[in-house]
C-alpha cells in the first residue's frame, strides 16, 4: 500500500483530552429528536435517518406531508387524481352547465318526430359538423354527454355510499373483533370466512330480482344496501389485524389506565390509527362496487329507468353496437377511464401511505 | 394434512346450507310467485298448484322438504321449461359454461404469469410499464363493454369470427366469449404473479441460490418461481368465484346456452326450482373447488402443512 | 492455485455506487485489501458502512439496478472477477467462493427440501449424479453436526431451528471445498449461545479445510479471537486496516477507538457505557470533510472540510483520518501499562450520552 505522509502535524493538542482545559468547540450534538444508540449496531431504518437528517420528521403531521409527497411523485397516481376530480366535477356539474349552455337536459327527447334520432358525436341533424352533442345522441335523441354525465353521478354515487357502508360496518366489526380478541374475536372471524367463500353475487342477483323495487329510487336503495353489505369483509380483516397489533402499545395502556371508557379507546384511540390501511381499501373498494354496479344492470337488475347509471347506458348501448357503435363506446370507455384512474390513484395511495403494504 | 382437509369440510359443508337457506329464504320473503308474475290464472289452477308445492304447508316443512330433495340432488322441475327437470336443465347447460370458463382460466393463467414474471425479471423496464398499463386496463374496463368492442373489430368490421352463436368446442364462436372472460384475470393474474415474484425475488434465499452459481433461469424456474406464484394459487377460489359472474356476462353477451343464462332467465322469470337448483350446485362445486385449491396450496407450501 | 503477491484474493479500489432517487450513493468508496491462502480476514462495521456491499461485489451479486459496480479490480486466482464474462464468474461461485448470509431463518428455500438445495451445489459445480450428491449432501449434514443427518436430509428449512439452519448453509457453503468462505454475519441473527456454537464450527471447518475466510460483522466480540487481519469500514471507506492483535491493542483511528470502547467490558469499573454520538451518516449526502467528523471527539475544523488521508502509521496499519499518527501514538503510550494507570479518563461520558 501507498506510504502517504500525513497532511497535518501530529502535534496539534487534543483539547478534548486535555485534564484542565475546556474543549474550545463543543462537538455537534445530535438535534432533538434524533435517535442515540448505544451499541455499534443501529436499530432505525435507513430512511427514518435520512428524513430524520433533514429534519422532516418533524411532528406526527409530518407523516402525511411526507405520504402526500410521495404521491405527488408517482405520476400515474397524479393521473388517477387529476382524472377522478375532472370527472367527479363533470359529473356533479355537468348536467347544470350542459343546459345553461345548449338548453339540453339529459331527458330532453326532441320533438321533431322527422329527427335523425341518433346522432354520431358532434354532428348536427343536418350532418354537418356541430359542437352540440360531443358524444352524439341516444336512440331517441337525448343527448349523450349530459346522460353520460349525469350516469356518473349515480355511479360515483353507488361506489361512494356502497364504500361508506362497508367501511362502517367493516371498520366497526373489525375494530370490535380485534379489541376484545379470544373466543369473540375468533368467532367474529369465522364468521367473516365463511361469508368469503360464499358466492355473494349470486345472492344479490337473487335478492334483487326476488325484492325488485316498484320505484327506481327504491331500486336504487336495494343496489346500496346489496352492495354495501357484502363488500366490508376485507375492510373488517384489515382494520381487525391493525387493531391487534396497535392495542397493545403504550398509548392504548395509558389510555385504559386512565379510565377512558372501551368504546372510546376503540373508535378515538384505536380507530384514527387504522386510517391509512383504511384509505388505501376504500379507494380500491369504490371501483370494485362501481364495476359491481354496472354488472348488474347490464343483467338488468341494476338501476332501473328513468335513473341511469354507466352501466345501464352501456347495456343500451349494446343494443346498437353494429349501428351506433358510440352510444356503447362513449358511456363504456367514460367508466373504464374513471375505473382505471380510481385504481392507480389507490395503487399510488398503498405506496405513499404504507410502503409495507407494498406489493405492486 | 388429514386434520386441515377435516378442518376445511367442517366449514365447507355448513357454508353450502347457508348458501342454499339465504337463497331458500329470498324467494320466500318475496311477495308474490312464478305465478303472479304470468297472466292471471283461474283460482282452482291455482289451488292446484298450490297443493302440489305445497305452498299452504306451513314454511319449516316446506325448508326441510326442499333441504332434503337438495341434499339428494334432487333439484324438481322447472315452472318455465315444462316437464324439464333442473337436473336436465343443468346437464345440458354445464358443458357450454365450464368450456368458456376453463378454456378462459387457462388462457389467463399462461398468459398472466409469463407477462408478470417478465414484469417482475424486468422490473421498471419498459416492458414492465407498458404491460402494468394495459393490466390495469384489463382490470378497468369491464367485459360487457370489451365484448361488444371485440365483436364490433372482429365480426362486424373484420368479418373474422362469428359474434354471437354457439357452434360447441372446438370452433371459432368459442375465441372471442374466452378473450372477453379471461382478459380480466389475465389481468389481475399478471399483476399477482408480479408482485409474488418481485418479492420473491428479492429475498434472501434468491440471493442464495444467485451465491450458489447458478444462472439467472435456473434460479428463476427452481426457486423463484414456486413462491412467487403461490398468491396466483390462492387466487384462484376467488377467481373461480369470478369467472362464474363472469361467464354470467359472457353468455348473455353471447346468447351462449350456459348456466349462467339460465340462472338470469330463471331469476327475471321466478322459476324457483331452477333458481334453488343452479344456486345449489354452483355453490357445491365453487367451495369444493375451493376445497381443492386450498389443498393443492397446502402441497405447494410445507409451511403450511403443520 | 495461481496467486499473485501470495495473495489468493486481491481487491483494489473497489467502488460500488447505487443510484436511488435521493441521489448517489456511494455505499462501498475505494476499498482495498489483500487476502493470502489461509487467511481470515474481519471487516468491522455499521449497518450501512458498506461491508455486506463489499462482499456482494466481490461474487458480483449487486442488483443492478440500482447498484453498479463502478470501478476497481477483484482478482482472484491471477484473474479480475469485475472483467470476467457472466458464465465464468458463476463457475467461481459456490464452487470457489462460497457464502453464508445473516438470516439463516431466511436464506434458506422455503419451498425446497435440505437435500435438494444441497444436491444442487455437488451437482451443479461438481457434475455429480443424484445418488453421489445425495451421500454427499448427508455427509456435509454430518461434518457440520447435525444429529440424525441422514434422516433430516429430507426435512424443509422450516423443521430446522435457527442454528440448525445456519448449519445447514456452512454445510452448503463448504459442499464444494471452496477456497474462500465469505460468511457475512453469520451468527448476528442467532441466540447468544448458539452464536458462539456456529462461530467455533466455522473456525473449526477452516482448519480443516484450510479455507480462506472473510467474516463480516459489527461485533467486534466475535472477530477477537478468529480473524488475522481487521478491516473497519464507515460510510463505504477503510477507516483502519491492520493485523487483529494490533488493531485492538493500538487503534489509530478515532472511530475505531469509539467501537472498541462501545463493547462492554465486564472487568472495568461501573460507570455508563460509552457510545458515539449521533447516528451514521447520510450516505447519499456526504460532507466534503471526514464523514466521521460530525461524531467524533477529535474533529477539528479541517475535518469537516478536508477529506482525510489514508496514513500508514506502521507497516500493515493504515488508519484514514487526518490525526492518525497522534492517534496512534496516544493508543501506544496508553497501552504500555506505566502510562496506562494513571491517564485513563475515558470514562467520561460524551455530553450527549447522558441526553435521552
Amino acid at each position: 500500500m501507498d506510504d502517504k505522509p500525513p497532511l497535518i502535524s501530529p502535534q496539534k493538542p487534543e483539547p478534548a483530552f486535555t485534564p484542565s482545559g475546556t474543549p474550545p468547540a463543543p462537538p455537534i450534538r445530535p438535534r432533538e429528536g434524533d435517535v442515540i444508540h448505544t451499541g455499534p449496531e443501529l436499530a432505525v431504518g435507513e430512511a427514518d435517518v435520512r428524513s430524520a437528517e433533514r429534519g422532516e420528521f418533524v411532528a406526527g403531521t409530518s407523516l402525511w406531508r411526507d405520504a402526500w409527497r410521495r404521491l405527488l411523485k408517482n405520476r400515474l397516481a397524479v393521473f388517477g387524481m387529476v382524472i377522478v376530480a375532472t370527472i367527479t366535477l363533470g359529473s356533479v356539474t355537468g348536467p347544470f352547465v350542459i343546459k345553461q349552455v345548449t338548453g339540453l337536459t339529459p331527458d330532453y327527447i326532441p320533438t321533431n318526430i322527422a329527427a335523425l334520432k341518433s346522432l354520431p358525436p358532434f354532428t348536427a341533424p343536418d350532418g354537418s359538423f356541430s359542437w352540440l352533442h360531443p358524444m352524439g345522441t341516444d336512440n331517441q335523441g337525448r343527448d349523450l354527454l349530459a346522460r353520460v354525465l349525469q350516469g356518473g353521478q349515480i355511479s360515483l354515487m353507488v361506489g361512494v355510499i356502497a364504500t361508506l357502508m362497508s367501511l362502517i360496518i367493516g371498520v366497526s366489526y373489525g375494530a370490535v373483533a380485534g379489541y376484545f380478541g379470544g373466543r369473540l374475536d375468533s368467532v367474529m372471524m369465522r364468521l367473516v370466512d365463511v361469508l368469503y367463500s360464499l358466492p355473494y353475487i349470486i345472492i344479490i342477483i337473487v335478492l334483487l330480482s326476488m325484492f325488485r323495487s316498484q320505484t327506481a329510487r327504491g331500486q336504487l336503495i336495494l343496489l346500496f344496501l346489496a352492495l354495501g353489505s357484502v363488500s366490508w369483509l376485507t375492510m373488517a380483516r384489515i382494520v381487525r389485524g391493525q387493531v391487534l397489533s396497535l392495542k397493545n402499545q403504550e398509548f392504548v395502556l395509558a389510555a385504559r389506565a386512565t379510565g377512558v371508557s372501551t368504546p372510546r379507546i376503540i373508535f378515538r384511540h384505536l380507530v384514527p390509527n387504522t386510517i391509512g390501511p383504511v384509505i388505501v381499501y376504500a379507494t380500491l373498494t369504490i371501483p370494485t362496487i362501481m364495476l359491481t354496479e354496472a354488472f348488474l344492470s347490464f343483467l338488468g337488475f341494476g338501476v332501473q329507468p328513468p335513473i341511469a347509471s354507466w352501466g345501464s347506458l352501456t347495456t343500451d348501448g349494446i343494443q346498437n353496437i353494429a349501428i351506433f357503435p358510440w352510444q356503447l363506446i362513449c358511456p363504456g370507455l367514460t367508466m373504464g377511464l374513471t375505473l382505471f384512474a380510481l385504481n392507480f390513484l389507490g395503487d399510488g395511495l398503498r405506496d405513499a401511505l404504507d410502503p409495507q403494504m407494498r406489493k405492486f | 394434512m388429514l386434520r386441515f382437509i377435516i378442518r376445511r369440510l367442517i366449514i365447507t359443508i355448513p357454508t353450502i346450507l347457508v348458501v342454499i337457506t339465504i337463497t331458500w329464504g329470498l324467494i320466500r320473503l318475496a311477495p308474490g310467485n312464478f305465478y303472479t308474475s304470468e297472466k292471471a290464472l283461474p283460482a282452482a289452477i291455482e289451488r292446484n298448484i298450490r297443493d302440489k308445492y305445497g305452498l299452504d304447508r306451513p314454511w319449516y316443512e316446506q325448508y326441510l322438504k326442499t333441504m332434503g330433495q337438495i341434499l339428494r340432488f334432487d333439484f324438481g322441475t322447472s315452472l318455465k321449461y315444462e316437464g324439464q327437470s333442473v337436473n336436465e336443465i343443468i346437464a345440458r347447460s354445464l358443458p357450454v359454461s365450464a368450456t368458456v370458463g376453463i378454456l378462459a382460466y387457462l388462457l389467463a393463467l399462461i398468459v398472466g404469469i409469463t407477462v408478470g414474471s417478465i414484469a417482475a425479471i424486468k422490473q421498471n423496464s419498459k416492458w414492465d410499464y407498458a404491460s402494468m398499463t394495459l393490466a390495469m386496463l384489463g382490470i378497468s374496463i369491464p367485459n360487457f363493454v370489451l365484448g361488444p368492442i371485440l365483436v364490433l373489430f372482429f365480426s362486424m368490421t373484420l368479418y373474422w369470427l362469428p359474434p354471437s352463436r354457439w357452434d360447441g368446442f372446438p370452433s371459432k364462436s368459442v375465441i372471442l366469449p374466452v378473450i372477453t372472460l379471461s382478459a380480466l384475470y389475465m389481468a389481475y393474474i399478471a399483476r399477482l404473479t408480479r408482485a409474488g415474484m418481485l418479492e420473491v425475488l428479492r429475498s434472501d434465499y434468491i440471493r442464495t441460490a444467485r451465491s450458489k452459481g447458478l444462472s439467472e433461469t435456473q434460479v428463476v424456474i427452481r426457486h423463484a418461481l414456486r413462491g412467487g406464484l403461490l398468491p396466483v394459487v390462492s387466487y384462484t377460489g376467488p377467481a373461480l368465484a369470478f369467472l362464474l359472474t363472469g361467464t354470467v356476462v359472457v353468455e348473455r353477451l353471447f346468447v351462449l346456452p350456459g348456466l349462467g343464462n339460465y340462472f338470469i332467465q330463471a331469476s327475471l322469470n321466478r322459476d324457483e326450482p331452477l333458481i334453488l337448483g343452479i344456486v345449489a350446485f354452483i355453490s357445491i362445486t365453487l367451495l369444493t373447488m375451493n376445497l381443492l385449491v386450498d389443498i393443492a396450496y397446502g402441497y405447494l407450501d410445507p409451511r403450511i402443512r403443520h | 492455485m495461481i496467486t499473485r503477491n501470495g495473495n489468493l484474493l486481491e481487491v483494489r479500489d473497489l467502488r460500488t455506487y447505487f443510484h436511488t432517487e435521493d441521489g448517489t450513493v456511494k455505499a462501498v468508496d475505494g476499498v482495498t485489501f489483500n487476502l493470502r491462502p489461509g487467511e481470515t480476514l474481519g471487516i468491522v462495521g455499521e449497518s450501512g458502512s458498506g461491508k455486506s456491499v463489499t462482499n456482494l461485489s466481490i461474487v458480483r451479486l449487486i442488483q443492478s439496478p440500482p447498484g453498479q459496480i463502478v470501478s476497481g479490480e477483484v482478482v482472484f486466482d491471477g484473474r479480475d472477477i469485475l472483467r470476467l464474462p457472466e458464465a465464468e464468474v458463476r463457475r467461481i461461485r459456490g464452487r470457489r467462493i462460497a457464502m453464508i448470509f445473516q438470516d439463516p431463518m431466511t436464506s434458506l428455500n422455503p419451498f425446497m427440501k435440505i437435500s435438494r438445495q444441497l444436491m444442487e451445489m455437488t451437482r451443479l459445480h461438481l457434475g455429480y449424479s443424484k445418488a453421489q450428491a445425495y451421500a454427499h449432501a448427508v455427509k456435509m449434514l454430518e461434518t457440520v453436526g447435525i444429529p440424525d443427518a441422514p434422516r433430516r436430509v429430507d426435512g424443509f428449512p422450516h423443521e430446522f431451528s435457527g442454528g440448525m439452519r445456519q448449519r445447514v448453509m456452512i454445510a452448503m457453503a463448504l459442499s464444494c471445498q471452496p477456497e474462500l468462505l465469505i460468511a457475512d454475519e453469520p451468527s448476528s441473527a442467532l441466540d447468544v449461545t448458539i452464536q458462539a456454537q456456529i462461530l467455533e464450527l466455522i473456525k473449526t471447518l477452516k482448519q480443516e479445510t484450510g479455507t480462506s475466510v472473510i467474516l463480516v460483522t459489527h461485533d467486534l466480540g466475535v472477530v477477537a479471537g478468529m480473524t488475522d487481519d481487521l478491516i473497519v469500514m464507515y460510510a463505504g471507506k477503510i477507516f483502519e486496516q491492520a493485523p487483529t492483535r494490533e488493531l485492538f491493542a493500538v487503534p489509530g483511528n478515532p472511530y475505531t477507538k469509539g467501537l472498541l470502547r462501545s463493547v462492554p467490558d465486564p472487568t472495568s469499573a461501573r460507570g455508563p457505557l460509552y457510545q458515539i454520538s449521533g447516528l451514521p451518516p447520510d450516505v447519499a449526502h456526504l460532507p466534503p470533510g471526514c464523514p466521521f467528523a460530525p461524531r467524533c471527539d477529535r474533529a477539528e475544523e479541517i475535518c469537516s472540510k478536508e477529506f482525510p488521508p489514508l496514513v500508514e502509521v506502521n507497516q500493515d496499519h493504515h488508519s484514514l483520518c487526518h490525526f492518525a499518527k497522534e492517534v496512534y501514538a496516544q493508543s501506544v503510550a496508553r497501552s504500555s501499562p506505566s502510562i496506562g494507570m494513571r491517564d485513563k479518563p475515558e470514562l467520561i461520558p460524551h455530553p450527549s450520552a447522558g441526553k435521552k
